[in-house]
């Protein structure tokens, strides 16, 4: 396994926000992070990146320290795409997406036929190729999401981690990125690791599922394993039935209003 | 959408400069060193364009060329100097703070460096200018470090810093009064030295702040990448392989040792260091490789006009070009401030 936390604590400043965390990342899979808000998992997410140094334990990348190997070294292994992203004033699909070759650039040389031909690829399946001219801040949520994915493909990395990348998407551009990784990972055997706040698009993309509250792994295992009541309930603090998705098969989790709580304990008795 | 909806969206959104930006960057250069030609012979004295001319190519036998060489030439260097140093030192200020309202003089640079300078100007009378560089950067460096902390509540924002900027600003100002009051037979050299000004000025302040300017802008031209990535944001910089806490004070530092020196050889010369770079991410975009060669040329520009009008307007009185620049400057920063704020 290329890719885990071994023990780390992590805080900022003085605030622990875990204290012996300890995962690893499945090679050739699609993680979700999931839990409730301030259960640590972008804090996890951003440690396994190396954006977080973890005051104890230690992330191992390809067997060595992810925070004493040079970061431009990291950054050809691997890409983290932020939560919350901030294109250039008025810049081309075409330029925001070259930053992705940035680890491999040095300051003086003019970019090379791999650089290019990185980037044509990046372009050619997020499907932006297309959009290259077009200025980012006149795209679409979906598309403006495809772009930024397409600038971490371009790093030519094999692991890609992304924190909530669809957050503030609407529901049709959410499955546009979802199904864009779901195809990254099927079609080029991608290892994509990612927060997300809905736990019935967790179970619909996701191969492994980490759950997490205050800090600590709750438990991990395949959509089918996690999405219990029980765990729902114990996790996020809802009553939900859990019912098979009638098309895919996968655990739906449905929450329950407080009507629906007494009539569920009144059926199950 | 429509395809001429597109279209015209896309013709609005990119500047002329953006399509042709050698053209535009090539003509900016070509205006700046015709400027340069005229402003040779803008003074307190008639020189025409042929005795410039005749100056020029080394021909100084009569006195109106000797006026051009001794007293023009070294201004008109200076202006393209000090214009470049401030201009690409605010350049990088806006883009590695992030902040559209950083320049030299607004995060305290300016005054603090010339605090310092004229400190050691009083402390060590006669002690050659060359020297008031090293003291200046420190001064600028303490209060730029100085209105960093101060402004620093969980993040530094832009009005923040700037307000902050403007308080230890106005207290380095209060302090060079002060010391101007307290040594009142010593001052006509640090006085001179203060006013922002390029009057007086000989060859050896041109020599004085060149090798600043010649060492330290092509590395930060080199790392006009880097500035872009720092744009991304802290986490995506860092994502992408650069670190960014490192890149970003050695940058720092490239920007305010720039500022430094133009303060040490024409004193606090306002504004150049805000306007310019704003006006060359208006023409050229947020590409640093290409706004920071724009906001140079921009600053020389500013510089030329401020001089040439100082020296043009009422002669034989010259008006200091920093005077002229805050006149120009005050309002722009202030109109910035109330844009930002909302």
């Amino acid at each position: 396994m290329r890719l885990q936390a071994q023990g780390v604590q992590l805080a900022y400043d003085q605030r622990v926000v875990a204290q012996d965390l300890t995962l690893t990342i499945p090679d050739g899979k699609v993680s979700v992070l999931i839990g409730p808000n301030g259960s640590g998992k972008s804090t996890a997410l951003r440690a396994l990146a190396r954006l977080l140094p973890p005051a104890k334990g230690s992330v191992i990348l390809d067997g060595k320290s992810i925070q004493d190997t040079p970061t431009k070294e990291v950054a050809r292994l691997l890409a983290i795409l932020p939560q919350v992203l901030v294109a250039p004033e008025s810049i081309s699909v075409e330029d925001l997406v070259w930053f992705g070759r940035h680890p491999h650039r040095t300051s003086l040389k003019t970019p090379s036929t791999a650089d290019k031909e990185a980037v044509e690829w990046a372009m050619q399946v997020t499907s932006t190729a297309e959009l290259r001219h077009q200025h980012v801040d006149q795209l679409s949520g979906g598309q403006r999401q495809r772009v930024w994915i397409a600038l971490c493909l371009a790093q030519g990395t094999d692991l890609i981690l992304l924190d909530e990348p669809t957050t503030y998407l609407d529901v049709a551009y959410q499955l546009e990125v979802l199904d864009l990784l779901h195809q990254l990972n099927q079609e080029q055997g991608k290892t994509v690791a990612m927060v997300l706040h809905d736990f019935n698009m967790a179970a619909e993309y996701a191969d492994h599922v980490f759950v997490m509250k205050s800090g600590e792994l709750v438990t991990q295992g395949t959509p089918e394993d996690v999405f219990t009541c029980d765990i729902i309930r114990d996790v996020f603090g809802v009553e939900s039935k859990v019912v098979p998705h009638p098309v895919s098969g996968k655990p739906m989790c449905i929450p329950l209003r407080a009507g629906l709580r007494a009539q569920l304990s009144v059926a199950t008795g | 959408m429509t395809s001429t909806a597109i279209v015209a969206q896309r013709v609005r959104s990119t500047t002329l400069a953006q399509r042709h930006p050698r053209l535009l960057m090539g003509s900016l250069g070509v205006l700046a060193v015709l400027l340069s030609f005229y402003s040779l012979s803008v003074g307190a004295t008639d020189v025409s364009m042929a005795d410039v001319l005749k100056a020029i190519v080394g021909d100084t036998t009569d006195q109106a060329a000797q006026i051009v060489v001794q007293f023009q030439l070294p201004r008109v260097l200076l202006a393209w100097l000090v214009g470049i140093a401030l201009a690409i030192s605010g350049g990088v200020m806006q883009g590695v703070i992030r902040n559209p309202l950083a320049a030299p003089d607004v995060v305290g640079v300016t005054k603090g460096a010339g605090f310092a300078g004229m400190l050691l100007l009083l402390a060590i009378p006669g002690i050659p200018v060359a020297a008031v560089v090293p003291a200046a950067f420190v001064g600028g460096l303490v209060a730029a470090a100085l209105v960093y902390l101060l402004a620093y509540r969980r993040g530094a924002t832009p009005i923040r810093i700037a307000l902050v900027g403007i308080a230890v600003s106005a207290a380095f100002e209060a302090g060079i009064r002060f010391l101007l009051v307290r040594n009142p037979l010593d001052v006509s050299a640090a006085l001179i030295w203060l006013t922002g000004s390029l009057f007086g000025r000989s060859m050896s302040s041109v020599l004085e702040i060149l090798p600043w300017v010649a060492v330290l802008v092509p590395l930060i031209i080199v790392w006009a990448r880097k500035l872009d990535v720092l744009g991304l944001g802290d986490d995506l910089a860092a994502g992408l392989g650069e670190p960014v806490e490192r890149t970003r004070r050695t940058l720092l530092l490239f920007a305010v040792a720039l500022a430094a020196a133009a303060v040490a050889v024409s004193g606090t010369i306002g504004f150049i260091g805000l306007i310019a770079p704003h006006m060359a991410r208006r023409v050229f975009g947020g590409r640093h490789l290409a706004l920071l060669p724009a906001a140079g040329l921009f600053g020389v520009l500013l510089m030329l006009f401020a001089d040439m009008l100082g020296r043009g307007i009422a002669p034989p009185l010259e008006i200091p070009a920093g005077l002229i620049t805050a006149v120009v400057g005050g309002p722009y920063f202030l109109y910035l401030l109330v844009k930002t704020g909302r």
